[in-house]
């Protein structure tokens, strides 16, 4: 048993990047593209699932021993749903106008497939402490597509980011228009697959010479 | 009835939830890859939807809802935050429920389905639509109405993208492309073309 430092980062590097969620394992898209729209509900979604993705795994893996596996599932999804109605309360309570574009959202985390995904490959065989670190991990990576997908919507579909408009009048003076598929269900399909698309192709940039 | 009918079309087309609202992604990229499991895996969604939606609402209004218990003498009680985790019960509950009678009556029906029932009871979409039914404060059939539209508009995605991951199985795409990536812009474009249907109102 090796806790020192480097253990828990190889498990962070793993989850972040690596065997990222959504584009290695294909995890947990479906929440993944829909609260892509502008930045702001993309960041509440990643810190909540983040969050979640922590703590269930903290909890399920310190129950481990103690969960008959014919039922587990349903431990599994017991405690992932009541840290999910956690943090809506929470978010209803000091971020109420996010928390009404996120909408159904929030509460669909409890069929993230990441969450379970990790409870059952990860949390189940694993210490409480490695578990957290995978949970947060898988959340952050997930959280790296979520964001870098809001980014780019945000950004070509309406010009904004966070709310301000970046780019500038002259641009529009001459001819630039934003694109309103980018706001639309389609945009966030095509997004992801092209970054998906560049993600495989970066590490694989030496092996273009053969 | 035009109203229902409408919601009908509505959620089969313009808001399918697959495609519009994101919801049953995972399945629908790895249950793509036949057009028999497909079709299996989508009667079943509709199955699961049509079934569990209402039954969601008469618990969410029966019980839940901010008032419901007022028979009981509760009438400021407030329970609808309690709806996560009630809703994933009842689902995962009818998902065996609907397991062990297709089993007993129907084991034809059982040998197409049986394996797909376990995964419904984790799918976005369905938990999505009981979500969707409280937060759009629908009535009992419209509960009904917009369970079936769902499953159906559903089913009708996913046995289209398997048919169209079975035109391009020989397709010559980029490396890297391949794969994951490759059949989301197909999802985006399919989300395209059920955008043009928006402009239909019954």
């Amino acid at each position: 048993m090796q806790n020192d430092l480097s253990h828990y980062k190889e498990i962070l590097v793993k989850g972040i990047w690596r065997e990222n969620p959504v584009a290695y394992q294909v995890l947990g898209i479906c929440s993944a593209l829909a609260v892509t729209v502008k930045m702001s509900t993309a960041l509440v979604m990643s810190i909540a699932l983040t969050l979640v993705a922590g703590f269930s795994g903290l909890i399920i893996s310190s129950l481990r021993h103690l969960i008959p596996s014919n039922i587990r599932i349903i431990v599994e999804l017991t405690v992932i749903a009541s840290l999910v109605i956690i943090t809506d309360q929470i978010l209803q309570a000091y971020l109420y106008d996010i928390s009404k574009q996120l909408s159904i959202f929030v509460g669909l985390i409890i069929t993230n497939c990441i969450i379970l995904g990790r409870a059952e490959a990860f949390a189940l065989a694993n210490n409480p402490a490695d578990s957290f670190v995978d949970g947060i991990a898988n959340g952050l990576g997930y959280s790296m597509i979520l964001v870098a997908v809001a980014f780019l919507r945000e950004l070509l579909g309406s010009g904004q980011f966070f709310g301000f408009s970046v780019i500038p009048q002259f641009v529009y003076d001459m001819g630039f228009q934003d694109m309103g598929i980018m706001v639309l269900a389609p945009g966030a399909f095509f997004v992801i697959g092209l970054l998906v698309w560049l993600k495989n192709s970066l590490p694989g940039i030496s092996h273009e010479k053969k | 009835m035009g109203d229902l009918l409408s919601l009908f079309i509505n959620s089969v087309f313009i808001g399918n939830i697959l495609l519009a609202y994101f919801l049953g992604i995972c399945s629908f990229i790895a249950v793509s890859k036949t057009i028999e499991t497909a079709t299996g895996l989508g009667l079943a969604v509709i199955f699961v939807l049509t079934v569990t939606s209402p039954v969601n609402w008469l618990i969410y209004h029966g019980l839940l809802a901010p008032g419901a218990l007022a028979w009981a003498g509760f009438p400021e009680l407030d329970l609808s935050f309690l709806k996560f985790i009630t809703f994933i019960a009842v689902i995962a509950a009818m998902v065996q429920a609907v397991e062990m009678v297709i089993d007993r009556y129907s084991p034809l029906l059982y040998a197409t389905l049986g394996v797909f029932l376990p995964l419904i009871a984790v799918n976005c979409a369905i938990l999505g639509t009981s979500l969707f039914i409280v937060e759009r404060n629908h009535t009992f059939i419209e509960s009904v109405v917009f369970g079936a539209g769902s499953g159906t508009g559903w089913m009708l995605a996913i046995v289209s993208l398997a048919a169209i991951r079975k035109k391009v199985r020989y397709a010559d795409v980029p490396k890297g492309l391949d794969g994951f990536g490759f059949i989301m812009i197909i999802a985006g474009l399919m989300a395209m073309t059920f955008m043009m249907f928006s402009g239909i109102t019954l």
